[in-house]
């Protein structure tokens, strides 16, 4: 029998602050924004914790087995809660409905920030930040840290459409830069990522790419990132049962610092990670068109 | 059997490598921790979607991904060990062979408290592993098992079929297993129709109707119960039914505190 240890991970302040905590949370504030519900939930610890680019895994509905990972879009200080985390959901499935659809008061498992955050630079370089969707979540509070250390943040964000695109009035006042570009042209240009990446990369000379959404267009800024000699560090969403490392249900195929492919947990090797370091063939190849829990 | 301080343990296939959970406070207080079940060689697991949700279970077909035996007796053992952890080897492979390669190069392993032999793979054949169907090759691979691992106890996960679970037991034990670990996963089916496992609260009545009938059958046999524990209530109705410890698996994965906190109850005393 193990002797009782000191909870070294309950001590704020110490090495231990970056470990993940497992608490009950509360939905202080629920609001619809396009098609995604931003939630302001108040969980002790988690938020204290947050580095841009972790996310939470969140218990939902009663009987439902599996969590379900949401970005953190920031963390707020809220009158009387102290800091909260913003999360970005996308009603898709019956997991990310129950969630969109809890009234305020709601009592919410959470457990986070997991996952390995965004790497950033030291010294003070010009970065370009590429988000799509919901997925663009972590890429607002990195910009914050980014500035923060002097760096020149250009954004480049995505959609399907309008209603699909977060936050882009914020956007366009923390960048030094913001392209918008939706699938359908209802705001900014019309295209995709990869149409219009490299042109962005280029025009904005970051050293270092940021980006977060479906795989495709992780891939494609990869890619330009690759070949424009820039550094990218990518947010990969893999479906998964417990998010906490312990399901392996969100294999992520890399090759490692040593040059040896290897297959990795995205929810704690990653989520981000080098763009270089993806086997984004692969990935692309092996991920379901439906099925997993949302 | 292993003595164990608390009656409540990290089911195989669970609990990760241990460090996970203990990021989270969540191996405190735990009387033992099985680890995933291991092959001989280093395995990349199976295609995407390797999990569905249904009401109160999981679908599962993994492909058990692990390090190999030798990565793990580098790293995660003596981690584990370290930890203050009494950890139970979960081994499944390809052959009787390979089961019991492993299971001689863990006798020689230090801190290896118990090996459990995983009999009850439910998606076995998809993954290129032995399919244990018959009680002859679940004897054949624990005589083998149990030949190769010395003075460690070996116990047996058998599969949870209500009308099979008393005879498998009763040949792992004449086989020489210590003990018999009874529920786990029900075979099933993904959507897609490829091989899997269901587990979590769904499975529970069965594994606990699985105890009581090795109970019944096998007085003398020490059971261990496993399937869709999420609660200290539904610990207790194992260790009333007569298993002398419980598993806790899939509730981890909703929520990694779950036998951290069923073990803090069950030693707070009956409430």
């Amino acid at each position: 029998m193990a002797a009782p240890r000191a909870r070294r991970d309950r001590v704020a302040g110490d090495a231990g602050v970056k470990s993940p905590f497992h608490t009950t949370g509360e939905v202080l504030a629920s609001k619809r924004v396009g098609a995604f519900q931003h939630l302001t939930v108040v969980a002790p610890g988690v938020a204290e914790r947050f580095r841009p680019g972790t996310f939470v895994a969140v218990s939902v509905d009663g009987t439902r087995l599996a969590r379900r990972a949401l970005w953190i879009h920031g963390v707020r200080p809220v009158g009387g809660h102290g800091p909260a985390l913003q999360l970005v959901v996308e009603p898709v499935g019956p997991g990310t409905r129950w969630l969109a659809e809890r009234p305020v008061g709601t009592r919410l498992e959470v457990t986070g920030p997991l996952g390995r955050a965004f790497a950033l630079p030291k010294e003070p370089v010009a970065t370009l930040l590429v988000g799509e969707g919901y997925a663009a979540a972590p890429l607002f509070p990195l910009a914050e840290r980014l500035r923060e250390r002097g760096c020149q943040v250009n954004l480049l964000l995505a959609a399907p459409d309008e209603r699909r695109l977060l936050s882009a009035l914020e956007a366009r006042r923390s960048a030094r830069a913001a392209t918008v570009v939706t699938a359908d042209g209802s705001v900014g240009r019309r295209g995709s990522v990869a149409d219009v990446v490299a042109g962005v990369l280029a025009q904005s000379a970051a050293e270092v790419v940021y980006a977060a959404g479906p795989v495709p267009t992780l891939h494609a800024v990869a890619a330009a990132a690759e070949q424009a000699g820039a550094w990218s560090q990518t947010a990969v969403e893999q479906p998964l049962a417990c998010g906490t490392g312990l399901c392996h249900g969100c294999p992520l195929p890399v090759v490692g610092e040593d040059g040896v492919a290897r297959v990795v947990r995205a929810c704690t090797e990653g989520p981000v990670v080098r763009g270089d370091r993806v086997r984004w063939a692969e990935l692309a190849g092996a991920r379901p068109a439906h099925g997993e829990p949302a | 059997m292993i003595d164990l301080a608390n009656p409540v343990v990290v089911a195989a296939g669970c609990g990760g490598t241990g460090r996970e959970l203990d990021a989270l406070g969540a191996l405190d207080g735990i009387g033992a921790f099985t680890t995933r079940s291991l092959t001989l060689n280093a395995r990349t697991g199976g295609p995407v979607p390797r999990f569905a949700e249904t009401p109160s279970g999981l679908v599962h077909s993994t492909g058990l991904p692990g390090p190999g035996l030798e990565i793990f007796l580098a790293t995660e053992l003596p981690w584990l060990v370290a930890r203050g952890m009494r950890v139970v080897v979960s081994v499944t492979g390809a052959s009787v062979a390979e089961h019991a390669e492993v299971a001689r190069r863990l006798a020689q392993a230090p801190g290896v408290r118990g090996i459990e032999v995983d009999l009850a793979v439910p998606d076995a054949r998809a993954h290129g592993l032995l399919d244990v169907r018959e009680p002859f090759h679940a004897a054949n691979v624990v005589a083998a098992v149990v030949r190769e691992a010395q003075d460690l106890p070996v116990l047996a996960k058998v599969r949870s079929d209500v009308l099979r679970v008393a005879e498998s037991a009763r040949v792992v034990t004449d086989a020489g297993a210590v003990a018999v670990v009874v529920g786990g996963p029900q075979a099933a089916a993904l959507p897609d129709g490829r091989p899997a496992g269901l587990s979590g609260p769904a499975v529970l009545p069965l594994a606990l109707r699985c105890v009581t009938e090795v109970r019944a059958a096998l007085p003398g046999v020490p059971v261990v119960g496993c399937g869709g524990i999420t609660t200290t209530a539904d610990a207790r109705s194992f260790l009333d039914a007569g298993a002398v410890a419980v598993q806790v698996g899939a509730a981890l994965l909703h929520d990694p505190t779950t036998a951290a906190r069923i073990a803090a109850d069950l030693a707070g005393g009956p409430s």
